[in-house]
């Protein structure tokens, strides 16, 4: 224990004398969060859809197969009662629901005005809305074909997020993407920063076990992720205004998770580069654009082929993402976003054991 | 120093059997062998790319031996590693001190490292402070201190934990006389106090003042011995020393007069190793009759550099034949 302190100790020292770092660790993450704080959307296919039929017709099923035969829909569950809805929507296992009212067939049988109701998770607002607008699209094509004169009265509710506030769902983004970007850079230096000044090579010499010196190095930096984090929070819920519906707890055990892949990511980089701008190339283009890109970030993941969907499944930011969102707008805990925390642990220990073999076997 | 380490006075601290390294199809060490005694100034002297920081590293359980064996204080190198860490210090050739840090951080730190704590950690880096003469300039970065006493520093850092041996990888690399001779003092201290240092140098002054010194070449260790039997493979009066005022084609006249078994230059004047002592005439007039002349030459104590040379040399030529 005294030894880690002894190494922490050393390693903030460090941080506190360099000059850049600083301005890198509290500006940056306000200046990013600002600007990538207003974010664009692009298309939806395929959105989750949760169809709950309580008329049980054939014009309910007339109208279930216009969605589940539309490219714009895969069904992932039908459910009987509307009370089930809420778990495959807190979930994000379906992003939008269609709820067929009892009496459907028959209203619209007698001619009288039929409702369909519509709910749509707003916490993926870029999902949410273009999931509402094609469900829409389609109950249209439905009345025309069905010769309906009287269209479909649609209930739309959108929830978690009930304006569509894209800031809302990309906020929360930004801050996991800021934190991802921070943690890795700093470790991904970690390691080559001894080895380029001749340190490491003194460490080696010593008692210090290799184990003690690979903790040596995640402990500080995951003291300044935090930091970071409650540098950034309050931007994000003063600034943006974004609700914090969910709790700090919450937040915080499915922030140490993230923060063990994104050092862990970070230290094995640090074992592959002989240079710290080495370091910063194959942290920058092998782990944290294709993170990025392959989080659900930025491109739906519902939109991607199957192989890239299939990629996601190993990106740590994916379920950071999903695990924020959960937190600040849907105000779920870890009863729902337990996978999200589990995934990344396990990821985590995997990475630390690749960083731990790879930083042994160089030193022998 | 301790009651362990009392058996070890007569046994060698440092042994080698048959050391190799290769790196893909280079061969850095081959077949090296041989022992350090407790207190022994032991010198390792060869040019850049002789083996010599491989062997070290090897010593200090930071490289593998590709064969042969080692054992340092008594342990294995491959096999006991961690023990052998608490036993030694090591200063590497690069310099390896946090120059963010101030020197007591550092000495802190390091400190740190060998477990160090309390009132026993402050007594030693209060050593270190006085070894290094840095009484003053506690809280400045290192980076700010001029290389000497970095180099001192570097050596309080790898002696805070009182090893018994310290191995010393080009210490005095870019320092200049007077520290490099402050830090010499420093070498001879140790050793009367029972450390051993084993240090690689290429410099032929600082290999002087070691008890004994191996050469090293291209991987292999040529010759192993006090510095004034090393040279006694020149017998009396056969090396000589030449000066002449036109001294452009002097070394090809020396070479190839009779006599005369290798000739080398040595900034403005020439060595000449003959076969038998009382040639210093005959060099002369060769000299003189060439149109190099006048020529004045005189027989010389052999210096470590010479050794080297012709101990290089005369491997070489076995090797070829």
């Amino acid at each position: 224990m005294r030894t880690l302190i002894n190494i922490l100790v050393k390693e903030l020292l460090q941080l506190r004398r360099d000059p850049k770092i600083l301005p890198i660790l509290f500006i940056a993450p306000v200046v990013q969060l600002t600007i990538l704080g207003y974010a664009a959307t692009t298309d939806v296919r395929r959105v989750e859809l949760a169809i709950c039929d309580l008329d049980r017709s054939a014009a309910s099923r007339t109208l279930a197969d216009a969605f589940t035969g539309s490219s714009y829909f895969r069904q992932v569950v039908a459910v009987d009662s509307s009370d089930d809805l809420d778990f495959w929507l807190d979930s994000s296992r379906a992003r939008i629901a269609l709820v067929v009212p009892a009496g459907f067939a028959a209203d619209r049988a007698a001619g009288r005005p039929t409702t369909v109701q519509l709910i749509a998770d707003g916490s993926d607002a870029m999902v949410g809305t273009l999931g509402l607008s094609y469900a829409q699209g389609t109950l249209q094509r439905v009345a025309e074909a069905g010769g309906f004169r009287l269209p479909i009265e649609l209930r739309p509710q959108v929830r978690y997020n009930p304006d569509l506030v894209s800031r809302y769902f990309m906020v929360p983004a930004v801050l996991a993407m800021i934190i991802m970007i921070m943690t890795m850079m700093l470790s991904s230096m970690a390691l080559v920063r001894e080895s380029e000044n001749g340190t490491m090579e003194q460490l080696l010499v010593t008692p210090l076990s290799p184990g003690a010196i690979i903790t040596g190095k995640l402990v500080p930096y995951a003291l300044v992720g935090t930091v970071e984090i409650l540098t950034a929070l309050p931007v994000v819920l003063f600034w943006f205004g974004v609700p914090l519906r969910g709790s700090l707890l919450t937040l915080a055990a499915l922030t140490a998770p993230f923060m063990l892949c994104t050092l862990s990511i970070g230290l094995l980089v640090s074992t592959l580069a002989r240079t710290q701008q080495q370091a910063m190339m194959i942290t920058t283009f092998v782990f944290m654009m294709p993170q990025i890109y392959l989080s659900g970030f930025i491109f739906p993941i519902q939109n991607m082929p199957r192989i890239f969907q299939m990629i996601t499944y190993v990106v740590p930011l994916r379920y950071y993402v999903q695990a924020l969102r959960g937190v600040f707008l849907k105000g779920v805990g870890l009863e729902v976003l337990w996978p999200q925390g589990l995934a990344m642990l396990g990821l985590g220990a995997v990475i630390l054991t690749l960083a731990r073999l790879r930083f042994r076997s160089q030193v022998g | 120093m301790s009651a362990q380490a009392a058996p070890a006075a007569t046994a060698p601290v440092v042994t080698a059997r048959e050391l190799s390294r290769t790196f893909g199809a280079f061969v850095a060490v081959d077949r090296v062998s041989f022992e350090v005694a407790p207190g022994e100034i032991f010198g390792f002297l060869g040019s850049n790319g002789a083996g010599k920081t491989t062997t070290i590293r090897i010593l200090c359980g930071l490289l593998a031996p590709t064969s042969g064996s080692a054992t340092v204080a008594g342990f294995d190198v491959t096999s006991d590693a961690a023990r052998i860490k608490t036993r030694i210090g090591y200063m590497s050739q690069k310099f390896s001190l946090y120059t963010d840090l101030t020197v007591d951080e550092n000495l802190r730190f390091w400190g740190g490292t060998y477990r160090l704590w309390g009132s026993e950690a402050e007594r030693r880096r209060d050593w270190a402070i006085e070894v290094a003469g840095l009484a003053a300039r506690r809280r400045t970065l290192v980076r700010e201190l001029p290389g000497g006493y970095r180099q001192r520093l570097a050596l309080g850092c790898a002696l805070l934990h009182r090893p018994p041996i310290v191995f010393l990888d080009e210490p005095t690399g870019g320092v200049d006389p007077e520290a490099r001779r402050r830090f010499w003092d420093l070498i001879d201290d140790l050793s009367v106090q029972g450390t051993t240092v084993f240090v690689t140098t290429h410099s032929m002054d600082e290999a002087e003042r070691c008890h004994r010194v191996a050469l090293m070449h291209a991987g292999r260790l040529l010759a192993l011995d006090s510095v004034r039997a090393l040279k006694r493979i020149f017998p009396q009066g056969t090396l000589l020393e030449a000066t002449c005022p036109r001294p452009a084609g002097a070394l090809e006249v020396l070479e190839r007069t009779p006599g005369v078994i290798e000739a080398a230059l040595f900034g403005d004047r020439l060595h000449a190793v003959c076969e038998r002592a009382g040639m210093a005439p005959v060099l002369a007039r060769a000299l003189d009759d060439a149109g190099n002349g006048p020529a004045a030459v005189r027989a010389v104590p052999p210096s470590l550099e010479d050794v080297f040379i012709r101990t290089i040399r005369d491997a070489e030529a076995g090797g070829r034949s």
